[in-house]
């Protein structure tokens, strides 16, 4: 199923400042930057941004998908390349993740993701290992 | 360099157990949107061959982050926490983290580093259950942006 070269399907997640608030509470990192406008600007940024760890969680959810089962993740690794801005507003924003395999050997694929937020690039060298289903 | 370079490879104590309850297991998951039934249902995860409802793959941050703030707070490191911003984030799992696990974590500073007027601190931190069983090796790549 997974043959070297084989894109994998885009998976889109919307993220709202409800989402933010809600995973500030789960994840318990509660900075600001998060949730306050007004603390985001005074840092100089244009306004609240996603949890770096919020937008890898959501490209461990498309590896779940694609493996099947989120416990099928045996490696996951990225550098957080440009924040995502959620305005405040009912839309959000959205997050794309793409997948292509790298690599096949030993029942695992080698993943490179590819997320984006409009067209901007948010994370780099987003790589992971995954067992395949036999 | 803001950063004291005499803390690499300086390991931290392991912290006491971290319970994982399938409740804060169920709250992560559905903080992220993930409506996979491994994360809620026990019978699911026994079904996919798991002990118990199992947790997604970031979901080892939120002890990471408990494990590590005694080396953000400790002073002599010297890290201005204003100034941090995330890098990198690497997890390499041994098996995914279930409810009941009891973890504990054994932080190491594997790198300080000052490029381009920026430091860079890299922890590893170690994860394993009390009994000693290795569960997720997690690394952290902070950055401490230089005064402007």
């Amino acid at each position: 199923m997974l043959d070297i070269g084989a894109q994998l399907e885009p998976q889109t997640y919307r993220v709202t400042r409800a989402d933010l608030v809600r995973y500030a509470g789960a994840s318990g990192d509660f900075n600001p930057i998060h949730w306050s406008d007004r603390t985001a600007t005074a840092v100089g940024l244009p306004g609240v941004i996603a949890h770096g760890m919020f937008t890898m969680a959501l490209g461990g959810r498309a590896l779940s998908a694609w493996a099947g089962d989120p416990g099928a993740v045996l490696a996951y690794g990225v550098r957080f390349a440009r924040p995502v801005f959620v305005p405040d507003d009912d839309h959000g924003a959205e997050v794309v993740v793409a997948g292509v395999v790298r690599a096949v050997a030993d029942g695992t694929a080698e993943i490179d993701l590819t997320v984006t937020c409009g067209a901007e690039k948010v994370l780099s060298q987003a790589r992971a290992t995954i067992r395949v289903r036999a | 360099m803001a950063l004291d370079p005499s803390y690499k490879g300086r390991t931290y104590p392991p912290t006491p157990p971290y319970v994982v309850g399938r409740e804060k297991i169920r709250e992560f998951a559905d903080a992220i949107g993930s409506t996979d039934p491994v994360h809620r249902d026990p019978a699911a995860a026994a079904a996919s061959g798991y002990p118990d409802v199992i947790a997604p793959p970031t979901f080892p941050v939120v002890v990471v982050t408990l494990a590590n703030q005694s080396l953000i707070d400790d002073p002599g490191l010297g890290l201005d926490f204003s100034r941090v911003v995330h890098g990198d984030q690497r997890f390499a799992y041994t098996r995914p983290v279930h409810a009941g696990d009891r973890l504990v974590c054994v932080s190491t500073v594997e790198e300080i580093m000052s490029r381009g007027g920026h430091d860079f601190l890299t922890t590893r931190t170690d994860v394993s259950t009390d009994a000693g069983d290795a569960v997720v090796s997690v690394w952290s790549r902070l950055v401490v942006r230089g005064e402007a």
